[in-house]
């Protein structure tokens, strides 16, 4: 039986063009429902239908929003998650996650930053947030160790 | 409602940082403001890293897009009652 899904969470996905992600969206999904959490996924169509492919009995993806109307909702208050975390590997998922952050100012807000310029653009990231930086582009283990100890599932 | 990508524009940088599009605003545009992420303008919510600069340049109204994939594009739309709605807000551009 699953288990009751006590808070709302968002995902905020980046481009997916550094193959790191897919893996952790799909990971993150399953712990934190575990955990009871509610997720929804917000990205661009091409994200988006990646996870869905990537996940044909539904096992690990809910509701997916297409990004810039999900900033739509968080500016009008429709959406309020009690969590978000946002992946961030350019400039356009820092300025993304700076806007989610601003507009979710009482949320959990985990930023992961990654790819080949991860410490120079997790400079970039001054808002107020708990930071995961990795060079990782294909291998997500370090990542995922780095964020299950943030969310306290290594035991 | 119109979107943003539907509108005649000009497009000043493309595939920018941020942070190159603020700080063209403010050097170049006669005019500008600030304001916070979440903004409305032009039937679409601002996207960016506060404080976002838009500039107003006679009725041309001059601010940050960004796309996920493709970064972010300081477009250039000429829109007088836009451009009114913001005189207000709007403080000379930066000097030296």
């Amino acid at each position: 039986m699953s288990p009751e899904l006590r808070e709302a969470a968002l995902l905020l996905l980046g481009c997916p063009e550094v193959p790191v992600q897919q893996a952790l969206a799909l990971h993150l999904l399953g712990r934190l429902r575990a955990d009871g959490y509610a997720v929804t996924c917000a990205g661009n169509p091409a994200v988006l239908q990646l996870l869905r492919v990537s996940d044909p009995g539904r096992h690990y993806i809910g509701p997916a929003i297409e990004i810039e109307r999900c900033i739509g909702e968080l500016a009008e208050g429709k959406r309020a998650p009690a969590l978000c975390v946002a992946f961030a590997h350019s400039d356009a998922g820092l300025t993304f996650a700076a806007t989610a952050r601003h507009l979710l100012p009482e949320a959990r807000f985990v930023l992961l930053v990654f790819g080949r310029e991860a410490e120079a653009l997790a400079e970039e990231a001054t808002f107020p947030c708990e930071k995961i930086v990795e060079k990782a582009v294909h291998n997500p283990t370090r990542l995922k160790r780095r964020i299950d100890e943030v969310f306290a599932w290594s035991a | 409602m119109v979107c943003v990508e539907d509108m005649p524009c000009e497009v000043i940088f493309s595939r920018a940082s941020f942070a190159e599009c603020r700080e063209h605003v403010e050097r170049h545009c006669p005019r500008y403001c600030h304001v916070d992420p979440g903004f409305r303008l032009f039937d679409s919510y601002l996207i960016g890293v506060p404080p976002i600069a838009i500039g107003v340049d006679g009725d041309a109204v001059l601010f940050p897009y960004t796309k996920p994939c493709h970064g972010t594009f300081l477009l250039r739309i000429e829109d007088a009652g836009e451009a009114a709605r913001l005189a207000s807000r709007c403080r000379d551009r930066k000097t030296g």
